[in-house]
This record gives C-alpha cells, sequence and structure tokens, in this order.
C-alpha cells in the first residue's frame, strides 16, 4: 500500500514539475526581442534535468526556426546587461471563429530587487508600482496571482484563452515560508487588495478559502511544495466594473497617457462579451545563469468585443472601432512595445486583408498550437506611417474554416429539483482523437451545500473511471468549504462525468444575501492538466522541417500546461421568512412556555376539594367581625 | 405470551422487510422528520467513506455519530437493514419484558396495600386487575413495532432505532435490578445522544426503593448507594469515552458529537422546536437562547423526582417524553419510544382531560408534515412558516399529552388516598382542583 501511495506521489509531483507557468507570452518574446533579455521566466532552472533539456530544445527551435519569417530583425540595438528596472507591453489580436475579436493585452514589468533577504528595506521604485510593492514585502508575499473577470469564457466558440480566469474574482497567494501566521497574513492581504483594486476581495474569509494541495503550483522560481503556504479563494459574484480597472491602469508605468493603455477606456472594455483583467507577481531570474532574482508584475486585460453583431453582421474591424482609439506612440518607458496580429489562418491573405501591412512575422507555439503572428513594433516611427498613428483595419473577403475543437472542455451544471438535495454534474471533454491524458479537478464549494463524497462517481465512455488521487477536506459549518481534489485520467475522444450530491443547508436569516432567492453563487470548478500538443498530433508533414527531425512526432512541447474554468453554478437555498424573527421567538416561546406552565402547576400544587368562596358581603362581615374579635359567620 | 409476541415481531419484520424492497425506502430516509443530522444513515455512510479516503470523520461537519457507531457499522455495513430490524425487536421485547416486570411489582404493592386496607372504600374500581393487565406488555411492544413512527425510522435506517434499543434495555436492566448492567447501559446511552443523562434519577430512585432505602440525606446507606451507582454509571462513561479515544486516536468527536446537540448549528429542519428558533434568532441573543433551551431539557429532572420519588418509573416515562419533545433534533423515533409506554398508563384514561383532542392534533400534524414540506421545497408555493406552525402544533399536542398523563397519573394518586367520590364539608359532590 505504502509503495503504491509513494508511486503515485511520485508521478503526481512528476506532473506538477512540469507543470510549468502557461508559457505564453514568454516564447513570443524571443522572436524579436534582442535586447539581451533572452532569458525569462519559463527558463528558470528547475531541479528537473528533463524539464530543462526540453526548455533548451525549445529555445533552439525557436532561434532556428523563427528567424527566417522575422526578415529584417536589426542586430543593433546594444547587447548591454539590461536596465534594473524593465517594463514591456504588448497587445495580441485574434479574430476568433465566431466572428468575435479577442483582445489581449499584457504589461510586463521587471524589478531587479530582492526584498526576502533577511533586513534589507526597499524604498526606491522605479517603474514597479510602489503600492504593491509596499503589500509584497509586508506580507511576505511569495507570488500572488489576481483576476477580475465579468463574463464567462465561452471555450467551445473561441478556443482557449491565453491565461483562463474564472467569473467573478480569483486570488492566489503564495506566502513565503518564513510566515508563521498563514491565516492572519492571508486576511490582511485581502484586505489592502481590497483598497488596491477597489473590489470587494474583503470578503474574501475562511469561509471561501481552501488550500489547494496540487492544483495551484507556483509559477515562478523557488520549489514549494508545502501546500500549507497557499491560499486560493473566489468570489464567484463580484461584479468587474470601471472602479476597477482604474486602479489597475494606475499601476502600469505609464498609466493610460501613453503606449497600449491609451486604448483602455472604459466604456468600450465593458461593452464586451467578455472581460478579465489580472496581475500576476512571481519571483523570476534575471539572467541565464539565475544569480539574481528579479520582481515580475504581469498585467494582463482580455477582451472579448463582439463586432460582429454590433457591426451589423459585417466581419470587419478596425483598432478605433474596438477601442476608439489608434495607437500613436509606444510607452517611452517600455522597452519593448509590440501589437500582435493572429494571422495563422490567413497565410497568404485569402481570407482576410489586414493594413497597414507590416514585414514582420512571429511564430510561436501557443498552447500546443503553431501560431503565426503580424508584428507591429510600436517602438519604431515607420509603423505609424504618415499619419503618425497606428489604426490597424482588418476586412474579411471569405468564410472562415471551422475551428478546431479544443482538446479540453469542461462544463458543470447543477440537477435535481426541490430546495432539499441536489446533485453537482462536472463534465470533462477530452477531444483528443487518441491521447488519453489525466487532469486534475478541483472543486471548493460553500459550507453550506453538505457534500456527500461517498456519492461521487466519477464515469467515462459509461464505465466507471476510478480516480487515482482525490484529496478531500470536509467543510466545518460556518468555518471552511469543501475542497474536492482528483486526478482523473481522461480516455482519448470521450466525455467524463463526475458527479456528486448534497444537501441544501437552512442558514441563520442573518446569512442569507440581500436577494436570497436570486441564488447562492459557487465558484468555478478548476481544471488543470498537461495536455498533448496539437503540434504533436499535427501529422502534416509539408511544413518544411528536416527529415531528423519529424520521425517521432513528439518533439518539442509534447504536452502543455492549461487550466480550464468551469461555469460558476447557482444553487437556491431554502430560505426562511425574514419578516418574522419577532413572532418566531414569541410563538416558540409560547410553546415552551406552555410546557414549562403546565409542569410547574402540576408539580408545585397539590390537589384540593374545590370549595366556593363565600360571597363578597359576606367576606367582608367576617373581615371586620375578626378585627372586632367577634365570632365569624359561617 | 411468548407465542403472540413472535408473531407480532413477524408481523413487523414482514412490514419493514417490504418496505426496505420498495422504493419508498429511498423517500422514507430522506424526510427531515424521520431523520435529523445527528441520526441520518446517509451521515453514516458519508462517515464510513470519509474514513476509507482517510479523512477523520469528524473533521467536516457531516458526520455526527459516535466513534462507537462507526466501528459497529465498519463492520455491519452490508447487514444494515437487519442490524435495524433487530435493534426495534430488541427494544420491543426489552419493552415488553419491562412492563410485564413492572406490572407484578404494581400488582404485589397494590395486594400489600389492600391487605394492609390503605385504600379508601371506594377505590376498588380504580385498582387493576391482572386480567387488564394481562395484554399490557404486549400491547406495549406492538405500540412499539407497529407504531408507523418506528417503522419509518427503522426504514429509513435512522441510529435513533440503536440509540432507543440501549434506553429500552437499559429500562429491562434496571427493573431487573441489576445496579451494574443498568449504569453501563445509561453510560452508553449518555455516550450515545447525551440526553438520557437525566435517566439517572429515576434510576437512582428505582434501585433505592428497590432495596428499602429511603431517601435520607442524612442516612448513610443512601449516601452509600448513590455513590456506588453513581460510581458506576460515570466509570463506564469514562471506559467508554476512553474507548473511542483509543479507537481514533483524537478528541475531535467531543465537540463534533456533543458539541453538534448542545450548541445547535445545524438548522436543517425537523419535528423540533429549535431549528426555526434559532434560524430567525437575532444574534446577539443566540448563546443566552441557546442556554435556556438546553436548560430547559434537563431543568425539569429535580422536581420531576421530588413529586415522583415513589414512581420512578413514570419518572423515567415523563423524562424520556421530555427529552423527545425539548431535545435539540428530535425525530419521529424518539416520539415512538415514549408513545410505545402509553399502554402501560392505560388505567389513567378515567383521567385524561383532553385525549381527544390531542390524538386528532397529533395525528392531523403527522398527515400535515409531507405535505406542508412539499408545499415549501417543492412546490414554492407555500414557505417554511407553514412547515413551521406544523412543528409547533405537533410539539404543542405532545406537551398537552405528556402533561395530561402526568395529571392523571398524580390525580389517580391523590384519589388512592383520600377515595375517589370527594365531598364537600357541606356534603355536595366536590369538584377537585389544583392548588
Amino acid at each position: 500500500m505504502a509503495a503504491y501511495r509513494c508511486g503515485l506521489y511520485l508521478a503526481l509531483i512528476l506532473i506538477l514539475s512540469r507543470i510549468v507557468h502557461p508559457g505564453i507570452a514568454d516564447t513570443l518574446e524571443k522572436a524579436n526581442d534582442t535586447t539581451g533579455e533572452k532569458q525569462s521566466a519559463s527558463d528558470a532552472p528547475r531541479d528537473n534535468a528533463d524539464a530543462r533539456s526540453v526548455d533548451l530544445n525549445e529555445r533552439q527551435w525557436q532561434k532556428t526556426d523563427v528567424e527566417p519569417y522575422t526578415g529584417d530583425d536589426p542586430q543593433n540595438t546594444p547587447s548591454v546587461r539590461p536596465a534594473k528596472d524593465q517594463f514591456e507591453e504588448e497587445l495580441v489580436i485574434r479574430p476568433l471563429h465566431s466572428g468575435d475579436i479577442y483582445a489581449s493585452f499584457q504589461f510586463r514589468t521587471l524589478w531587479d530587487v530582492d526584498f526576502q533577504q533577511e533586513g534589507q528595506k526597499t524604498s526606491h521604485y522605479r517603474l514597479f508600482p510602489k503600492s504593491l510593492g509596499q503589500v509584497l514585502s509586508k506580507f511576505s508575499v511569495r507570488e500572488l496571482h489576481i483576476s477580475f473577470t465579468q463574463g464567462y469564457w465561452r471555450t467551445m466558440q473561441w478556443g482557449q484563452p491565453f491565461i483562463a480566469s474564472p467569473p467573478g474574482a480569483e486570488l492566489w497567494v503564495w506566502f513565503h515560508h518564513t510566515v508563521t501566521d498563514v491565516d492572519g497574513n492571508w486576511r490582511e492581504l485581502t484586505n489592502v487588495l481590497s483598497g488596491i483594486f477597489c473590489a470587494s476581495l474583503n470578503f474574501i474569509d475562511l469561509t471561501n478559502t481552501v488550500q489547494p494541495s496540487a492544483s495551484f503550483k507556483p509559477l515562478g522560481l523557488g520549489n514549494a511544495t508545502d501546500h500549507s503556504f497557499l491560499r486560493y479563494a473566489t468570489l464567484p459574484r463580484e461584479i468587474v466594473c470601471t472602479e476597477n480597472l482604474t486602479p489597475w491602469k494606475k499601476l502600469l508605468p505609464c498609466g493610460s497617457k501613453a503606449g497600449l493603455a491609451v486604448l483602455m477606456k472604459s466604456e468600450k472594455l465593458f461593452h464586451s462579451s467578455f472581460h478579465s483583467q489580472a496581475v500576476h507577481i512571481r519571483p523570476v531570474c534575471q539572467d541565464e545563469q539565475c544569480t539574481s532574482k528579479a520582481w515580475e508584475l504581469r498585467q494582463t486585460l482580455n477582451v472579448v468585443f463582439d463586432l460582429y453583431t454590433s457591426g451589423q453582421g459585417k466581419k470587419e474591424w478596425s483598432m478605433f472601432k474596438m477601442f476608439s482609439r489608434t495607437l500613436t506612440e509606444a510607452c517611452p518607458l517600455a522597452s519593448s512595445s509590440k501589437v500582435y496580429v493572429d494571422i495563422t489562418d490567413n497565410p497568404e491573405g485569402e481570407l482576410f486583408e489586414l493594413s497597414p501591412v507590416t514585414a514582420l512575422l512571429s511564430q510561436a507555439v501557443v498552447l500546443g498550437d503553431r501560431r503565426t503572428y503580424s508584428v507591429y513594433d510600436l517602438t519604431r516611427a515607420e509603423t505609424f506611417g504618415q499619419l503618425r498613428s497606428l489604426n490597424l483595419l482588418l476586412r474579411w473577403k471569405g468564410e472562415s474554416g471551422d475551428m478546431l475543437r479544443p482538446l479540453l472542455h469542461a462544463e458543470r451544471y447543477v440537477s435535481g429539483f426541490g430546495l432539499q438535495t441536489g446533485e453537482i454534474h462536472t463534465v470533462i471533454y477530452n477531444n483528443h482523437p487518441f491521447r488519453a491524458f489525466p487532469v486534475l479537478l478541483m472543486d471548493s464549494v460553500p459550507w453550506y451545500l453538505q457534500l456527500y463524497i461517498h456519492t461521487l462517481t466519477v464515469t467515462s465512455k459509461s464505465r466507471e473511471n476510478k480516480p487515482s488521487y482525490i484529496h478531500y477536506q470536509p467543510a466545518k459549518d460556518r468555518h471552511r468549504p469543501h475542497l474536492l481534489e482528483m486526478l482523473i485520467q481522461l480516455p482519448p475522444h470521450s466525455m467524463t462525468e463526475i458527479t456528486v450530491q448534497f444537501d441544501r443547508a437552512l442558514l441563520k436569516w442573518t446569512e442569507y444575501t440581500p436577494d436570497p432567492n436570486h441564488g447562492f453563487y459557487v465558484g468555478s470548478s478548476v481544471v488543470s492538466a498537461l495536455v498533448p500538443s496539437m503540434v504533436a498530433m499535427n501529422t502534416n508533414f509539408t511544413l518544411d522541417q528536416p527529415l531528423f527531425s519529424s520521425f517521432v512526432p513528439v518533439k518539442e512541447e509534447s504536452s502543455y500546461f492549461m487550466r480550464v474554468y468551469t461555469e460558476p453554478l447557482l444553487v437556491n437555498l431554502p430560505t426562511p421568512d425574514f419578516s418574522m424573527p419577532y413572532n418566531v421567538i414569541c410563538l416558540t416561546c409560547t410553546v415552551v412556555a406552555v410546557g414549562y406552565g403546565s409542569f410547574y402547576n402540576l408539580l408545585t400544587r397539590t390537589f384540593q376539594v374545590d370549595e366556593p368562596s363565600p360571597p363578597l358581603a359576606k367576606r367582608l362581615a367576617n373581615l371586620i367581625r375578626r378585627i372586632r374579635g367577634v365570632p365569624l359567620l359561617t | 405470551m411468548a407465542a403472540p409476541l413472535t408473531l407480532l415481531l413477524l408481523v413487523a419484520v414482514t412490514i419493514r422487510g417490504v418496505l426496505f424492497r420498495s422504493n419508498l425506502a429511498e423517500i422514507i430516509s430522506e424526510r427531515v422528520e424521520v431523520v435529523s443530522p445527528l441520526n441520518a444513515w446517509k451521515r453514516v455512510v458519508e462517515g464510513l467513506a470519509l474514513l476509507d479516503l482517510g479523512v477523520s470523520p469528524y473533521s467536516g461537519d457531516v458526520f455526527h455519530e459516535t466513534p462507537l457507531m462507526i466501528y459497529l457499522f465498519h463492520f455491519l455495513v452490508d447487514y444494515a437493514e437487519i442490524v435495524f430490524m433487530i435493534a426495534d425487536g430488541i427494544t420491543a421485547v426489552a419493552l415488553y419484558l419491562s412492563v410485564q416486570i413492572y406490572n407484578k411489582n404494581v400488582f404485589r404493592k397494590q395486594k400489600y396495600a389492600l391487605e394492609s386496607e390503605r385504600y379508601p372504600a371506594d377505590c376498588l374500581e380504580l385498582l387493576r386487575s391482572p386480567k387488564e393487565m394481562f395484554y399490557i406488555p404486549l400491547k406495549v411492544a406492538m405500540f412499539y413495532l407497529l407504531n408507523p413512527f418506528t417503522i419509518l425510522s427503522c426504514v429509513a435506517k435512522s441510529t435513533c432505532g440503536l440509540n432507543n434499543a440501549i434506553i429500552a434495555l437499559f429500562i429491562l436492566c434496571t427493573l431487573k435490578g441489576s445496579a451494574l448492567l443498568s449504569g453501563i447501559l445509561l453510560a452508553l446511552a449518555t455516550y450515545q445522544s447525551m440526553y438520557p443523562l437525566t435517566l439517572f434519577a429515576p434510576a437512582l430512585l428505582f434501585f433505592l426503593q428497590r432495596l428499602y432505602i429511603p431517601v435520607n440525606l442524612r442516612r448513610s446507606s443512601f449516601w452509600f448507594f448513590t455513590l456506588q451507582y453513581a460510581f458506576i454509571y460515570f466509570g463506564s462513561l469514562i471506559v467508554i469515552t476512553g474507548l473511542s479515544f483509543f479507537l481514533l486516536g483524537s478528541w475531535d468527536f467531543i465537540p463534533s458529537v456533543y458539541g453538534f446537540i448542545l450548541s445547535v448549528p445545524d438548522l436543517t429542519p425537523n419535528i423540533g422546536l429549535f431549528w426555526y428558533f434559532f434560524a430567525e434568532m437575532f444574534e446577539h441573543f443566540r448563546l443566552f437562547f441557546i442556554c435556556v433551551f438546553q436548560i430547559n431539557v434537563f431543568f425539569y429532572t429535580i422536581p420531576l423526582s421530588i413529586k415522583l420519588k415513589e414512581h420512578p418509573v413514570f419518572l423515567m416515562f415523563m423524562q424520556i417524553a421530555i427529552i423527545s419533545i425539548f431535545k435539540s433534533y428530535p425525530t419521529v423515533g424518539d416520539v415512538a419510544l415514549y408513545m410505545a409506554f402509553l399502554p402501560a398508563w392505560s388505567h389513567l384514561y378515567r383521567f385524561l382531560r383532553n385525549i381527544f383532542l390531542v390524538s386528532c392534533v397529533l395525528l392531523a400534524c403527522s398527515a400535515l408534515f409531507p405535505v406542508l414540506w412539499h408545499l415549501w421545497i417543492y412546490a414554492g408555493s407555500a414557505n417554511s412558516n407553514f412547515y413551521y406552525a406544523i412543528t409547533l402544533l405537533f410539539n404543542f399536542g405532545q406537551i398537552l399529552l405528556v402533561s395530561d398523563y402526568f395529571y392523571a397519573y398524580l390525580r389517580r394518586e391523590h384519589h388512592l388516598t383520600h377515595g375517589l367520590y370527594l365531598k364537600k364539608k357541606d356534603g355536595t359532590e366536590a369538584t377537585l382542583v389544583l392548588k
């Protein structure tokens, strides 16, 4: 038994050690970046020799494969050591198959400081926002990830986002292992962040905080495995709006005055199908040998515009239409400022027409798929042309083909009727035609839905599929939520259904939200997986690859890490009548008093023959007679 | 008498067996009237599942059974239906034998009193004849086994049935006069659900009476026996608790079982008075009212023991009834236990004041529970107040029933000393009042 468990953990650790951060944009950087910042966080040395060799391979592949496309990439920038702090910005625009436009902003600030060394006080801030820097040092945060999302990412229509996020607010933090009172730090941190981002993160308390054992590993440097320093919480009900965007923009070195951030006008950004803004802070390596550490602040903002319906069915968009602004300059503080447009489906220009035309192309493997991008480098004057402004315009010529179905997809719903019991169904799809892969499913369910773990069933292809690892922490009423983590092997081309039954609790009347009959939100479940790469799945050998590299199909990035969030649930609970606490207290006390009274009566009194009392006149007469000392009347 | 009892047991087992096999069993096991968070079978299975996963069953707030219960069902989970049927059978047989012994005692006492001519002349019609007493034990067993409440409770596999069996065995051992077994079983019952603690007083009174030791605080024999019985009781309680500790290796079960009973954190509707009261309670009064309501259960023990010190068996009945009305998570299984005793008090029938009203209220409430539950939870056309009103009425009916029996018992005792047809001073017929 012990050996079996050991083996299981080993397998888990192996999988998890391969879970690097969703290395999305880093690979993009390398294509054109010549400032000497060749090493990004993804290349942080790991104790896993395998992982390192994979990374090395990947890097070399990038070089050989990409450079022919990049054309006249100048090699004239000085190759000095980068400045202490560094800021980069980029915008990726991807036309989606549904006709929507996906715009993803990423801003990266590197801060060359290591304040986890003892006794080092940092008071000098250049590009890194001071408000966040102070938070990091005060609460000994190692890694911080926070996202605010409005709307639900429709994987089946839009494909995979670069960084997934659940609806509402999500916060997960790794604390430094010197922290003694993790819960105390967490409570204070959520309150501080609540102030910084103008969000109701102060509603995060122990009742919605969990410590996932396997699903959330640090994405930056370090190899923490003790999940007692991890805290994870979601607020699925959080509504994201302008007041959250403004403080988020203020964290940028240029604010919203210059660079890509000028495009962020809230009336346009929030008039969209999906809006997600996030802040990711983690320690990364400063150079190739990783001699010094740096803090990386990555701010991302993802928007999906529904330009198809708002544009009267015409598939045509421009930057001005989307953001009601055009780009005129890069942020002067940015070492790199680029706009990427995904033209993978349009290699020859037969599908749509993109103007202005750029000679710069870049190719990167993103989420297991090889994509080609047109690149607009905002640091170069010729990008802006004669008008001194860049207004990207894309006009569709033909219908695009069908989208490749996402390999991993998950959804969730509640079944059952009435307010007594219910069942949570989570359905995970593996659309890979021949490869099975394991996924980690994490569910955090509030305590007022009492889960029954013995009713847990996992079925794939109408057969029981026993999870190889289950971590279950039952809820404590009013203290902590349920946490369920499972490692499930998804058979190829299958649908796996996970069901678990629950009871709905009746709460105290003060514990209900102001609109109790609206229901209670249950946060998204998180599916984390190493998904086999689509590049590896590709058996099309028409691409000009060297022969020696194409025999074994799994060459680079045989699998990539992905996180998928399901829908949040809205569950109704039975409600008491909020209008009558006084009545209930009075009525119940009356019944108890009836019980008490009748027992008291029988206990304290004795049976006596009922003698009728004499009339009042006689009693008065007797009273007077008693005073006078005269014999009484009978 | 063994043949009718066997027949009765067979009928009871058949009914339960049929219901277990039907698809009603699943519906019944979800009914909030039948199962409470304390004794639902679903939660026992959940506790076993948690144990299998390597998680302490008490780390969550789903499982509230005692550690001994887990270990019992760890081995017997596949035979649960049989276990619950056997438990019901044991309860019925134990009650049957106890009432038989009790009736013998009553008859003997009555005979002595008659011989010493202590009864007034007109009281002869109040005396109990062996003929009418003959079928009472069987009726008691029948009232328990064929009571729909018991059947529902058994089919739902509510562990309340096991607690009832322990209490019934405790009563039997007490009436048999075995102080050791009685103390151990009382400790076991207390360990299971805490409230039977109040049965200590009637058991002690019974033993004192049996050994002809007067209740006199200045007598050393009284203190000697009291201490002896208390030592057996508390000793076995400590042993059982210690055993549970060694079974699980932690004290987690104390807050999870007894803390849960006392602090009432789970407000799932049931037939009791607690759930809606504490759902609607103002937060700063919660602690106060929890204390008041819990003290209420234990409060009656001392005055009742003083009043009924000559009648420990009736005191036992009163205590069981009060527990089942005022406990924090009552179910119909608890009600069924004290209702089984009602045939034993059939001689009080002529003094009951509102038995017709009370039986109508209880019957109507039992029918209305599922109706109003459906309207609130499933149809959505009623709200929680409807169900609450019915629980209120049901408890009101139970209180009336119990206090009525108490009244009737005291009145009969009064008549047995003062004569049945009381006269006023002027010779006219008198009415008896409480003063």
